[in-house]
């Protein structure tokens, strides 16, 4: 366990969610910072939300009824990708938090490994494409992802639902829907690491097209490399850093870091001698 | 370097999309949406 990663990612999460007060009153932040989306998946309508999420913000735009290019998102999502990659979902992201601490609940039997793993991976760019993209630009004012799928999101209508009646009176078939999506996730993340990052985050399905160039990333020292296979061993997102340091895969997490016997993994910023980028 | 030169032009490129989007006021369009409850994404429809 990397106590020190755990605990940047708290930092993120309560930063991101400093809004404490809204958690007792039901209400939502509506001040200036909620115009700048945040790097990870964190539902703007959360209680505790200073700040906006990206996927929702593009969403908003993509399917407005006037469409506007969104520049400033689509900035956003390109700095934080260029400077982090998946770093943002290894350390900053809340929902992957979430998940972690959930993973660590002892669970009948633990698993990171098995048959649909690959082809599941795949869904998070047709979700990314479909439900993000293509659909809201079909159907205007509908976030296809935020309203059939979001687990941040349905956490924030249970939050909301808590305190404020009005929200509760409302709620429907589409609200038990998206509890069931959450349960799933719920329930998987006591087996599987992370599963929502791995097969179902349009977020991350972008942040990973940054990981092969951006600042922070991961540099192999072919020199040092023996080829034990422990980096591969110890990746619980199921990537061999041996072979793809920098996979679209890779959350930054530094597990393999820790586990390599001859220290030939690196992960930070700036480049380093005898370095392997794939 | 290639790959770090290669960051660094993306995150100028995001840098310059961000100031776009600031000169066509698109914040504000964040904001509006971001500080209302999003009826969509809690569940409600």
């Amino acid at each position: 366990m990397d106590r020190k990663r755990t605990g940047i990612q708290a930092a993120a999460a309560l930063l991101q969610n400093a809004n404490f007060k809204g958690f007792f009153s039901g209400k939502i932040y509506q001040g200036p910072l909620k115009s700048v989306c945040v790097p990870g998946l964190n539902c703007y309508s959360c209680p505790g939300a200073v700040g906006a999420c990206p996927i929702g913000s593009l969403q908003s735009f993509l399917g407005a009824v006037r469409f506007r290019f969104p520049y400033y998102v689509l900035g956003l999502l390109l700095f934080f990708g260029a400077l982090l990659g998946r770093t943002v979902c290894g350390f900053l992201c809340p929902f992957g938090l979430l998940q972690e601490l959930l993973h660590r609940i002892p669970f009948v039997k633990k698993t990171d490994r098995f048959a649909a793993d690959r082809p599941l991976r795949a869904l998070k760019y047709a979700v990314l494409v479909l439900l993000v993209i293509v659909l809201p630009l079909c159907a205007a004012l509908t976030p296809f992802f935020c309203k059939y799928v979001c687990p941040a999101g349905t956490a924030a209508g249970l939050l909301l639902a808590l305190r404020d009646g009005l929200v509760r009176a409302q709620l429907g078939g589409i609200f038990l829907w998206k509890c069931a999506v959450l349960a799933l996730i719920v329930l998987g993340s006591l087996i599987v690491w992370r599963p929502f990052c791995k097969y179902l985050c349009p977020l991350g399905a972008i942040y990973g097209f940054f990981n092969r160039v951006s600042l922070h990333r991961m540099r192999l020292d072919a020199a040092k490399c023996i080829g034990c296979g422990a980096c591969a061993e110890a990746c619980r997102m199921c990537v061999d850093p041996s072979r793809a340091p920098n996979s679209s895969e890779c959350i930054r997490c530094g597990d393999c870091v820790r586990a390599c016997p001859t220290a030939a993994l690196h992960i930070g910023f700036g480049e380093r001698p005898k370095e392997k980028e794939l | 370097m290639k790959t770090n030169a290669a960051a660094l032009w993306l995150a100028i490129a995001g840098a310059a999309l961000i100031g776009a989007g600031i000169w066509l006021g698109q914040p504000a369009a964040v904001l509006a949406k971001a500080a209302r409850i999003c009826l969509e994404c809690v569940g409600i429809g």
